[in-house]
């Protein structure tokens, strides 16, 4: 029996989260269970222990009472009380919520040189370095574009579908952005949702503390295919996720050049529509 | 002895005026009562079509990777489903109720705009037929909340989302129209002596949910609008592509949004605040409170909106400040509760099926409550808003709240309505199914979402618990359908088998049960002045007082529309 409770709470409650922000969450998550469980026994109790109480008997004369002011007042302001103290805790999390630490000494060295800029929306790091990875979300696939550009204007940037790699130890910024209708970026493990709207930018956060493969997906209706949007995120060791970079950048690189190639040979052909098999 | 010649009757018109019958008398008819019936009758049975709808997500939900219907279908199914509840089953059922109870319980003998009334009602059916008619063509499937881009042509292009607009433009019209006419009767017609300190708590409550109407509903038809014209007439309201904003979209849909959970919560507040007195034998508890904070409620229903956004891109401040606002409105709501458990509080509770609606209300409801509160916290909303936690809530609130108040509405009335009573044992077992049915449905669905299942998704795969979940879920919705078949199946019995009701089978507070069971078409043959809030408790009174100590031992029934209770 004294096993019950802690478990009914374990059972009401968000997996154990993987990020300093996730784990915020969850630590305000569980006070606010604490004190909802309270509130929910004192009214069931209250409304049972009437129901059994004062049931019609022979003989028992209702009570003809209109009301009781100063009772009134009491748990008005009692139940205002309760809320006012949830407002202070929830801002006193709020910080380590929204605002990403730095990166561990032993993360990633790209963030450490990434300096990103900041504004009243995007939330960076103390020391203004994070790896900054673009999410794009489109009808039904997630898109990550690394940092790394080899050109200007961002272009030739490492990208990934479905699965992004980071880093573990590392603060990792994401601006969320949408190219067709509004998904919804959610790793419940990482960080809480946010909305992908066409046309804005939203942004949040994680660092991963343990190696591992961390599942969501698209939280908000996005077409027919919302069901199979899935994200996943693969954290590895600092070191194995340059490599992967380094590998990406450079089959996407290859796979440009083909595609270059390809491109060059159609137009030296004459003749629309004709294509040479390979 | 003078003897007295027998009266002779004076002949006044040559044929009697006999009340309408058959099917044209009621599609002509302008009687509040009729209509009245016509809505209720007409939105049950909507409620009947998003349940199926409900339950055939259900099924598909039951198992992991399940194929029993498409994506599209599952889409159109949920879409549906929304839609239907809160457009054309919640608010509307409510407006019947209204239109039956609203002249009856303030003394009037119609309400104010006859004819407008009627309007309210062929709008509300032509735009359930409109939309309804979708299914044999190409059904909306951008969900209830239709955000564009995801509603637009290019992304929509079936004209089921234009059965959707035009779905809400005309129940709209019909909820504005009704409205009016509700605050115009309220405001205009109370009988003599009904002041604003003693107009019954339902009556309060249908005030406010007409106020919350006229405000709200211009915004989503605005809305709508703009989405036709997007849709069909290349304007870019919505189009980031060309400097129009979906986010417009989500601040104006749930400007309306947010005071529509209101509209289809308050007057189920206001039912319970007539059924709990009645039950319990005992005056409602802090009258003034609870109609101070159905006011309080409405008004903070309009700043809170921007909950439903919280991943939105929208700034800190605006987060916050919702946050609180969402936090305020738990106190008239938390302080309404504790009223009600206080109105019990020492009083001989009789356990009617319409007291157990009640009291099962206030059960789940609570529930709903707390939840609500998680939500309202912004950073813990972030992990639960969109998940099956969302689902369980909103679910609580409404099938916990609305329906269940909505039951209670049924069982209490039906007699007033039908002249006879519901048979107590189905009642009993169709409150059991249904309570247990809710609970068992939504409480699993909190873990669902926790387990970070998000909502309108037609399949999932089996990680963790979630196919065991989801079962339970599906197992529970169907009990649920059972109570509500209980329920059909025991107004189909009572109205041919019923037991006679007579006037005022409950012994009940306020003026409807002063009129025959069901009342005639002029509602009152003389309407009493009315002294406090509890106007039939002060008739009964009187009429033992007057009738004397042996006629009051035998039990004083009271007269139907009694003439000599010239009060």
């Amino acid at each position: 029996m004294g096993h019950a409770i802690p478990s009914t709470l374990a059972f009401f409650t968000p997996p154990t989260g993987h990020s300093p922000n996730a784990s915020e969450i969850d630590s305000l998550y569980k006070i606010i269970l604490v004190i909802a469980v309270v509130v929910f026994v004192a009214v069931w109790g209250g409304l049972l222990y009437a129901l059994v109480k004062f049931r019609k008997r022979r003989g028992a004369v209702p009570a003809q009472i209109r009301g009781n002011t100063r009772l009134e007042v009491a748990w008005t302001v009692g139940a205002a009380l309760i809320l006012i103290a949830l407002a202070v805790i929830t801002f006193v999390k709020l910080p380590a919520i929204q605002n990403p630490p730095n990166s561990s000494a032993n993360g990633d060295r790209l963030a450490a040189r990434n300096v990103l800029l900041a504004s009243t929306e995007r939330k960076l790091p103390p020391n203004g370095k994070a790896l900054n990875i673009t999410v794009v979300g489109r009808q039904y696939i997630w898109q990550y574009v690394y940092p790394g550009a080899s050109e200007p204007d961002g272009l030739g940037a490492p990208y990934s579908y479905e699965e992004m790699v980071v880093p573990t130890n590392t603060t990792v910024t994401l601006d969320v952005v949408a190219s067709d209708v509004v998904h919804e970026w959610w790793i419940p493990e990482l960080s809480g949702k946010v909305q992908a709207v066409p046309g804005y930018h939203s942004y949040t956060w994680f660092k991963v503390d343990q190696p591992g493969v961390y599942r969501g997906q698209c939280s908000f209706l996005c077409g027919r295919g919302h069901a199979r949007m899935i994200a996943t995120v693969r954290a590895v060791a600092p070191a194995q996720f340059d490599e992967w970079l380094a590998n990406q950048k450079r089959q996407i690189s290859e796979a440009n050049a083909e595609a270059q190639k390809a491109r060059a040979k159609l137009s030296k052909q004459t003749g629309a529509g004709q294509v040479e098999n390979p | 002895m003078a003897t007295y010649a027998p009266p002779i009757p004076v002949v006044s018109t040559d044929r009697a005026e006999r009340e309408p019958s058959g099917w044209t008398s009621w599609i002509t008819t302008t009687d509040h009562k009729r209509i009245g019936i016509m809505y209720m009758v007409a939105t049950f049975v909507f409620f009947c079509l998003g349940g199926v709808e409900a339950l055939l997500m259900r099924l598909q939900l039951g198992v992991p990777n399940n194929t029993l219907v498409t994506p599209t279908v599952y889409n159109q199914l949920f879409t549906m489903h929304g839609t239907t509840m809160i457009f054309l089953f919640v608010v509307p059922f409510f407006a019947g109720l209204a239109n039956y109870f609203v002249p009856l319980m303030i003394g009037a003998r119609d309400m104010a705009f006859p004819r407008l009334n009627a309007l309210s009602l062929w709008l509300l059916i032509a735009g359930g037929i409109v939309f309804y008619a979708s299914i044999f063509f190409n059904p909306p499937e951008a969900g209830w909340t239709s955000y564009p881009p995801l509603s637009s042509t290019l992304f929509t292009p079936s004209g089921g989302q234009d059965a959707w607009i035009y779905l809400i433009h005309l129940t709209g019209l019909s909820s504005i129209l009704g409205a009016i006419n509700f605050y115009a009767t309220i405001a205009n017609m109370r009988a003599r002596g009904m002041g604003w300190g003693r107009l019954p708590l339902f009556i309060w409550a249908l005030l406010t949910y007409s106020v919350l109407i006229i405000f709200a509903m211009p915004v989503i038809a605005g809305a709508v609008t703009l989405l036709l014209t997007d849709r069909h007439f290349g304007t870019h309201f919505f189009d980031q592509a060309n400097g129009g904003s979906p986010l417009l979209w989500q601040h104006l849909f749930w400007f309306f949004g947010h005071p529509e959970v209101y509209i289809m919560i308050l007057p189920g507040f206001g039912v319970v605040s007539e059924i709990l007195p009645v039950f319990a034998r005992k005056p409602i508890f802090g009258y003034r409170a609870i109609a101070a904070a159905t006011v309080a409620i409405a008004f903070l229903g309009f700043l809170t909106w921007a909950h439903h956004m919280f991943t939105s891109p929208i700034p800190e401040a605006i987060l916050v400040f919702v946050m609180l606002s969402s936090y305020f409105i738990a106190v008239p709501t938390g302080v309404k509760i504790l009223n009600w458990i206080a109105t019990l509080w020492r009083g001989t509770i009789e356990f009617t099926t319409p007291l157990l609606f009640c009291v099962g209300f206030i059960a789940l409801f609570v529930i709903g409550g707390i939840s609500g509160i998680f939500l309202a916290t912004f950073p813990v909303d972030w992990q639960l808003k969109e998940t099956y936690y969302l689902v369980a809530h909103l679910h609580f609130v409404l099938v916990g709240g609305s329906v269940m108040t909505i039951f209670a509405a049924i069982y209490y009335w039906f007699p007033k309505v039908t002249g006879r009573m519901l048979s107590e044992g189905l009642g009993r077992l169709s409150f059991a199914l249904i309570f247990v049915g809710i609970l068992t449905t939504f409480l699993i669905q909190h873990v669902i979402g926790l387990d970070g299942m998000p909502r309108r998704v037609y399949e999932y795969d089996n990680v963790g618990n979630l196919a065991l979940y989801n079962l339970i879920s599906t197992v529970g919705s169907f009990i649920l359908g059972a109570g509500v078949v209980a329920t059909i199946v025991n107004v189909a019995r009572s109205l041919k088998v019923g037991v006679i009701a007579g006037p005022d089978p409950w012994k009940a507070n306020t003026l409807e049960w002063f009129t025959t069971s069901p009342p005639p078409v002029n509602n009152f043959d003389v309407i009493p002045l009315v002294r406090s809030v509890e106007p039939m408790k002060d008739i009964r009174r009187e009429i033992e007082r007057r009738s004397g100590a042996a006629h009051a031992a035998g039990g004083a029934t009271v007269p139907s529309g009694a003439t000599q209770v010239g009060v």
